[in-house]
């Protein structure tokens, strides 16, 4: 059966954050009668259990549509949901790749976000129709003619027309689905030209193997079709091609161009399907490979070590599950004296590196141990060589190093007038070096930094919220590589140095952040029977110290009526509760110790 | 065998308190004494070979209870058991309830060991603990049972309350040495989850825990300063201490509770109470109107069970003998479990020999005064996998 193109649209839906993108998805669906009422459950495309308690969409989502229009066709909508935060810019541009449109969902109230822009610029990038729809009219504070201006002046997209609408209330979505019709361009492509499909995405499946994400660009792939990656050379022959339902897989008949789907060809190695790389015809393939997704490098790297160090093989397992639909991820085997057995992992900022660690935890059941995340420095050798350090204790010793450089961001800050002081004292006491400031609108104002990633990879997004009441949002860019005076401030904890807790900082803040780690430190360790002291040191140099008493007492005094198993219970706790510890020489330091560097700026 | 008897009845509960008891109304506590007494003749046959050597009246506030209902139950304890003439008993009071007259009539029960909780002397910490008393009730009560002739008379006192200073703990020890009673019993306070004081005090909690400045509980040092100081004054007013938290006068110390200490099998009735019997631990169920339901329709009302194996024994002997200052006899130890000790444990008492917290002497193993300070750091290791 063959599909007639002017009958298919592929699109994405892109928006700010909690602009109402995940709603919306649901409301199509449910309005095209995918599900019953009955079977939906709110906010279909997040999946995940992380996703749906966080309201955010971390991993791509494809869904196929049936709607008969107001032309009295049928016509089939494949919907690609996107991840909405700026961390995850790398699997919205995945999506983008497999689709002809996107919708704009912009908050009546809220207007054009930092989150808006990037989006839309990314979409714009892949030369996909942008269709603006404005979303949460029903609230008090929805002001839909001002956005209506912000779209076209801002963005420049003609928005008069666009689609007014509560996603929550299921107000006006038909317009909205009339318009994805009229608006949004069919796919083209020649169904009998040799095959050319895009991956991307994927996913494991113990059962059937490699399930494969892709958009036919040209050709035709059926069940029995030999195929070849064309950037891996692995080939293999089609088992089932098919679409997607809500949260189920339905096989077809054949996938042709302007077609999204999925397939599955009995594939074991997880390596051998790339996201990005093109499928073409083993027998009849196409000259070139599609244009894949632009390479992201990870910007934050951390240590991750399974609290239980037998569990590292299934720590290694579940990271390279986890890579299959999430090229981001990087990570290669690292030892530390203090936790053994691990790995380092780059992520592409501090919420994905959050998201990873909780997948792997809830997912698979993983117990983990995580260092402090840190960026990657340049380290400029005596002898001329460059080495990219993602891993502090990897340090060369001073004598050899010529100069340093560390990366810096270029930030936009969008915050309210009230808070535009405060929000500069916080760009000010991360190094931050200002640019400009412009006013959006009277309230409004966008601020541009130059910072330094290293400033703002744990806390930043916290401290802005906060210093600004929620009011700040903010998105940044990799601008490049600065000269920069850092050095390696090393922890040691009754004259043993940890490694793990080493990290790279600053020259000038050396001296306060050493201070804090040791304070918090104390805070962490628990008493033992001899006193241990903790200092900070860069090189030979101790430049901060605190001190553990020795613990003095420990004694459980009643033990009423003969109840002897609470007793027992408690002395259990403790016994297991120094199990979970790393030794350190003859020091028991908590797991919680090694993350506590994260927690210097708290109070 | 042992007996120990749970009397759930207070008139008001204290703020730190989490052991089970309330007020309820007089029906619910006669409905309870008859439970109580049924589950006491539920016994009656299985335990027909046994002695009790000892009994403890326990709370709660046993002298709350109607004393006619406390007949009742005393007659049923040696209508139903076999008592020996020599049997401790002990009963738990708390100032402002009892009477002369009271005290009294539990003499002539038996009763021949009373234990009173004050707690503290200063008044402003009796209010803060949510006791019912004043320091001159509780002496009224002390001078009461002297007068009915009480021979034997513990009196509890707490360390490290909220703002304690050594000053008041020492107000609270000399003005209880004063009075001399035979034993003191020395607590630290406890702040147990899903008490009041838990919700008051659980951020200072957390930050002795992890050693910071405190508001209101002493910090770890204090703590540890007024528990020693403590012991000193006590051991210089005649009373020396045989256990973690007991000081008795010669030949005073309480042999109930050495029974728990020694595992010797004891028999626990009422609400939440545990045994020892044949190597099995038994909890009762701690909600009172199950109890009632399950005793009125001649139920079990033992809600846990867990049979301890030789390895669960061996620890249980040590960290619990451990608790006494003269620690464990090792040839009773080899005659309970046809083992030596050093066999089973001696890796970890070397290890605390070293560490200057265990000593072993004259036959026996015991915590030095330093491991008596850190006890659960030692005893955690006398746990077998």
């Amino acid at each position: 059966m063959a599909v007639d193109q002017s009958k298919i649209r592929n699109f994405c839906i892109v928006a700010h954050i909690d602009h109402g993108k995940s709603t919306l998805a649901d409301r199509l669906i449910e309005r095209t009668g995918l599900l019953t009422e009955r079977e939906m459950q709110s906010q279909v495309l997040d999946n995940m259990d992380l996703e749906r308690e966080r309201g955010i969409t971390i991993k791509s989502q494809a869904v196929r549509l049936i709607y008969k229009a107001n032309d009295g066709e049928e016509y089939i909508l494949n919907l690609i949901d996107t991840p909405g935060h700026v961390d995850f810019n790398y699997e919205v541009s995945r999506s983008l790749a497999a689709c002809d449109g996107a919708i704009l969902v912009v908050d009546a109230a809220q207007g054009i976000e930092a989150q808006t822009l990037a989006n839309v610029y990314l979409a714009l990038d892949h030369d996909l129709e942008v269709l603006p729809v404005i979303n949460k009219i029903d609230l008090p504070s929805a002001d839909p003619q001002r956005v209506i201006e912000e779209i076209e002046d801002v963005i420049g997209l003609p928005a008069e027309d666009a689609p007014q609408i509560s996603a929550k209330t299921g107000l006006n979505i038909d317009s909205v689905l009339e318009q994805i019709i009229t608006e949004l361009p069919a796919p083209t492509g020649d169904a009998s030209a040799p095959l050319q499909a895009l991956i991307f995405d994927s996913l494991y499946d113990p059962y059937v193997g490699v399930i494969v994400f892709c958009r036919v660009k040209e050709g035709t792939m059926k069940a029995g079709d030999k195929v070849k990656m064309m950037a891996t050379g692995a080939e293999f022959e089609l088992v089932e091609v098919g679409y997607f339902g809500a949260g189920q897989f339905i096989p077809c008949d054949e996938l042709s161009a302007g077609m999204v789907g999925y397939m599955t060809a009995s594939i074991k190695n997880v390596r051998d399907t790339r996201v990005g790389d093109t499928i073409t015809s083993a027998t009849n393939p196409c000259k070139e490979a599609l244009p894949g997704y632009k390479k992201v490098n990870p910007m934050v790297y951390c240590g991750m070590y399974p609290a239980d160090g037998a569990k590292y093989p299934d720590l290694r397992d579940a990271l390279e599950k986890l890579q299959l639909n999430d090229a981001a991820l990087q990570y290669e085997p690292e030892t530390s004296v203090a936790l053994g057995f691990g790995f380092r992992c780059g992520f592409l900022g501090l919420l994905h590196l959050d998201v990873i660690q909780e997948r792997l935890e809830r997912e698979y059941n993983l117990d983990l141990v995580t260092t402090a995340p840190g960026v990657v420095y340049r380290v400029h050798k005596t002898d001329g060589e460059m080495i990219e350090l993602t891993n502090p204790s990897n340090l060369p010793d001073p004598s050899e190093i010529e100069y340093m450089e560390e990366p810096m961001v270029d930030a936009e800050i969008m915050v309210t007038k009230d808070y535009i002081g405060a929000i500069m004292d916080l760009c000010q006491e991360r190094r931050g070096i200002y640019v400009s400031m412009e006013y959006m609108e009277e309230s409004r104002a966008l601020l541009k930094y130059v910072l330094p990633l290293n400033e703002i990879i744990y806390d930043f997004f916290d401290a802005l919220k906060s210093r600004s009441r929620g009011y700040a949002s903010f998105d940044y860019e990799m601008k490049g590589y600065e000269r920069s005076e850092l050095v390696k401030l090393d922890i040691l904890i009754n004259h043993e140095m940890v490694d793990a807790l080493s990290f790279i900082v600053f020259k000038d803040t050396a001296y306060e952040r050493g201070r804090k780690m040791c304070e918090k430190l104390k805070q962490e360790i628990p008493r033992h029977l001899f006193e241990i002291p903790i200092q900070a040191a860069v090189g030979s140099k101790i430049i901060a110290r605190e001190t553990v008493k020795a613990m003095r007492k420990d004694v459980l005094a009643k033990c009423y009526g003969g109840d002897i198993s609470r007793k027992k219970k408690l002395l259990e706790k403790q016994k297991e509760g120094k199990k979970r510890m790393r030794q350190v020489g003859n020091v028991e330091i908590p797991q919680e110790a090694f993350m506590s560097v994260l927690k210097l700026d708290e109070d | 065998m042992e007996l120990y008897v749970h009397i759930p009845f207070c008139v008001q509960k204290c703020k730190y308190c989490d052991f089970l008891s309330g007020n309820y109304d007089v029906k619910l506590r006669e409905r309870y004494t008859y439970a109580l007494i049924s589950e006491i003749e539920s016994y009656k046959e299985r335990f027909s070979e046994e002695t009790i050597t000892s009994i403890y009246i326990g709370g709660g506030t046993p002298t709350f209870l109607e004393v006619v209902f406390m007949q009742r139950i005393f007659d049923a304890i040696f209508q139903n058991f076999h008592v020996a003439e020599d049997a401790e008993i002990s009963m738990e009071c708390n100032p402002g309830t009892g009477s002369l007259e009271a005290f009294k009539i539990y003499r002539h029960m038996g009763v021949n060991r009373l234990s009173i909780g004050l707690q503290s002397a200063n008044e402003d910490e009796l209010e803060l603990l949510g006791r019912i008393h004043t320091f001159d009730k509780f002496e009224t009560t002390y001078r009461e049972a002297r007068l009915a002739g009480f021979d034997n008379i513990n009196v509890d006192i707490m360390t490290g309350l909220p703002f304690q200073t050594w000053n008041k703990l020492s107000n609270t020890i000399k003005k209880v040495t004063y009075l001399k009673p035979e034993h003191i019993s020395c607590y630290s306070l406890i702040i147990e989850e899903g008490t009041p004081f838990y919700n008051t005090y659980k951020e200072d909690v957390e930050r002795r825990e992890k050693d910071l400045e405190t508001e209101a509980l002493p910090d770890l040092d204090t703590e540890y300063d007024l528990y020693k100081r403590a012991q000193q004054l006590l051991e210089e007013k005649g009373y020396h201490q045989y256990e973690i938290s007991n000081y008795a006068k010669e030949g005073k110390e309480c042999r109930h509770n050495i029974g728990y200490w020694k595992r010797v099998p004891y028999l626990g009735v009422g609400l939440g109470a545990a045994s020892l019997i044949d190597e099995v631990r038994y909890t009762n169920v701690r909600d009172i109107s199950s109890y009632i339901e399950k005793c009125e329709s001649d139920e079990s009302v033992r809600v846990e069970e867990i049979e301890l194996s030789k390895k669960d024994a061996m620890s249980e002997y040590m960290y619990l003998g451990l608790r006494m200052n003269k620690g464990v006899v090792r040839q009773e130890f080899f005659d309970v479990f046809q083992i030596t000790v050093e066999a089973v444990f001696g890796k970890v008492i070397k290890k605390n020999e070293a560490q200057g917290l265990l000593m072993a002497a004259e036959g026996r193993i015991f915590l030095t005064d330093k491991g008596m300070d850190v006890a659960n750091q030692v005893m955690s290791e006398f746990l077998l996998d």
